[in-house]
């Protein structure tokens, strides 16, 4: 088949860097990955293309670039399925969220210093086994599919709060970070949720799902990050605005069948949070002259009682 | 065409301009909207009950499937995040019957059984399956060749993409696209139309949810937009709320309408702004409005 790739290039020793779309005229085999066009460009059009890859199996996860606007490794991804109907150019552009060293090559050093952050090792304080630490097969399996990430970066270039606040400790650490939280052989279990709960920790995820959508392991990053804030509100981390928003929306629910708008932001905050409060005032107003303001006591949903019954042996289960 | 009507809670309470848009505009397309078995539906948990109990939330989203079965008819929805988490579960529910058997135990009480039948979509899906591109261009009467938008979907109406169904039904992944084409409009295709606005986190973290609102509208003005629209009420609340706190934050000047879909088709089908409540955001319309020759 003949196709064009469209590569973002970017080469910083020259004069005056800037980045800029080159194509390339392939022809491929139907079988061919991204990876294959790229290697060809490389080893017989044009030498200067920079990029990084090794196993060539979706195992190594050197190869995470963004093929048509979306995160994938480039050697997992054939030709023949980023065509579009169109006949359109593959975009190809570096990862996301990293800063680009040269062409396809993004530079790794803030993902490793956040998987460090997390403190990836096992954690056992208190007395020393003779042999070895011991976990059941039962109480490790559901730690098998996040054990499985490659470290490929592909969740972290597509997270759009990475785009917005680079402290952010971001998917790939956050699931890492599960990994230990959840292993029955972890002492530390306590310690390590207080930290994941701070300012750029679990609360800051949106719950988007493009880290979910994008990891080519199904390692499911944003559960891993649902799974540590259930755990750190059970471990009564629960003073976060995070932890108090989730738990005022699953009381309104309980209580009126829905969400109360108006309080949910002012009891978020905290009652005697006067200066969030003041905050709120402008939009406030705004919302009340427009005659938009949600109501000051909304009403119960008819069959209340059969919501509230439901949430009762919710919480005993 | 007869639908089980879900509202969701922003419907009811912040954004009653949708409400009342989406019911005009219904009218209009032939969709028959039953309002009172779904009376007693809760809210379906919008992702954040799911964190603490999934099987609560499931067991809730169950009930609500079961009271629309009832009615013999479709669900319907006005709301990304409803529709998302309300396919998310039923994914769960359909594929695990063990799992469903379990609930219904729970809502047998009640007098309720889901068993596994509901369909629930959203009305931008219901538009393009239901009733039809062809038709909705037919029943223009104001084609918007005036105006260029920008989409905004919400990220609950593109992912996860197993849930959504797209393999399936690929025409759901542009499917905004393609009504704001039928109503006479140019599409102004930007980045972030997939992206998240920032609202999850809004009462957690507002620097960062308001620099979401700021990128997505400020890159959206940039290549052209006039408008934006979207089919998710929670991306309004903070796209058209936050605006002028985006502003603020990024020093510029942005003043992006951001409309919700049934506005786009009500004026598109020749219904009064005042009918589809354009003059209720906090972002003015005045200017969009003008360029049709209409007042909000």
């Amino acid at each position: 088949m003949n196709v064009t790739l469209n590569i973002k290039r970017f080469n910083p020793d020259t004069d005056r860097p800037e980045s800029y779309y080159e194509s390339y005229h392939l022809e491929m085999d139907d079988s061919a990955t991204i990876l294959d066009g790229l290697i060809k460009i490389r080893e017989e059009v044009d030498g200067s293309l920079a990029l990084r890859c090794s196993c060539r199996s979706s195992i190594c996860g050197s190869c995470a670039m963004r093929i048509n606007g979306q995160a994938k490794l480039a050697c997992n991804t054939k030709i023949i399925d980023s065509v579009t109907e169109q006949d359109d150019p593959i975009v190809i552009e570096p990862a996301g969220n990293m800063q680009v060293v040269k062409d396809l090559v993004v530079d790794f050093k803030p993902f490793w210093d956040k998987i460090r952050e997390i403190e990836p090792w096992l954690q056992h304080l208190g007395s020393k086994p003779q042999d070895e630490y011991i976990a059941s097969n039962t109480s490790m399996l559901h730690l098998a599919s996040v054990m499985d990430c490659i470290m490929c970066g592909a969740c972290v270039s597509d997270c759009t709060v990475l785009q917005v606040d680079s402290s952010f400790l971001g998917p790939a650490a956050l699931a890492k970070a599960y990994r230990f939280v959840a292993d029955p052989r972890d002492t530390e279990q306590g310690s390590r949720l207080g930290a994941l709960t701070e300012k750029g920790g679990v609360w800051d995820c949106t719950r988007c799902m493009q880290c979910v959508e994008v990891c080519p392991k199904d390692v499911d990053p944003m559960g891993r990050i649902m799974n540590i804030r259930d755990k750190a509100m059970e471990a009564g981390y629960t003073h976060s605005y995070g932890a108090r928003h989730a738990a005022i929306v699953a009381e309104d629910i309980e209580n009126i069948g829905r969400v109360d708008e108006l309080k949910l932001p002012i009891k978020t905050k905290g009652f005697f949070n006067i200066f969030e409060h003041i905050k709120l005032i402008p939009l406030g107003i705004k919302t009340q002259l427009k005659g938009k303001r949600p109501a000051l006591f909304p009403k119960k949903n008819p069959g209340q009682e059969n919501v509230r019954r439901l949430f009762t042996k919710g919480d005993k289960n | 065409m007869k639908y089980a009507f879900y509202p969701g809670c922003v419907s009811r309470g912040a954004c009653p301009e949708l409400f009342e848009s989406t019911k005009a505009i219904c009218t209009m397309l032939g969709i028959d909207l039953e309002f009172e078995p779904m009376q007693g539906a809760s809210c379906t948990g919008s992702g954040i009950l799911q964190e603490k109990n999934l099987k609560l939330g499931d067991t809730l989203n169950a009930r609500t499937f079961a009271m629309a079965e009832r009615t013999g008819l479709p669900l319907l929805t006005i709301c990304s995040t409803c529709q998302g988490v309300m396919s998310q579960a039923n994914n769960r529910l359909k594929k695990d019957s063990a799992y469903l058997a379990e609930i219904n135990e729970d809502l047998a009480e009640e007098g309720l059984e889901y068993k596994g039948t509901a369909d629930p979509r959203h009305l931008l899906w219901v538009i393009v399956e239901d009733v039809g591109l062809e038709k909705l261009k037919s029943l223009v009467v104001t084609p918007l060749t005036e105006f260029q938008l920008a989409p905004f979907y919400g990220c609950y109406l593109v992912r996860p993409t197993d849930a959504l169904e797209f393999e399936d039904k690929p025409e759901r992944q542009d499917s905004l696209e393609k009504v704001i084409e039928a109503v006479g409009a140019k599409v102004v295709d930007f980045p972030g139309k997939t992206l998240c606005c920032g609202f999850p986190i809004l009462t957690i973290n507002e620097k960062n949810s308001v620099k979401m609102v700021a990128n997505h509208t400020l890159d959206a003005k940039e290549m052209g937009a006039d408008a934006m629209v979207t089919p998710c009420p929670l991306c309004h609340l903070n796209l058209d709320g936050y605006q002028p706190q985006a502003s603020t934050q990024s020093r510029k000047s942005i003043d992006l309408p951001i409309l919700h879909l049934p506005q786009l088709l009500g004026l598109a089908l020749g219904l009064e702004p005042k009918a589809l409540r354009l003059n209720q955001h906090i972002i003015s319309t005045k200017r969009l409005l003008s360029k049709v020759a209409l007042a909000p």
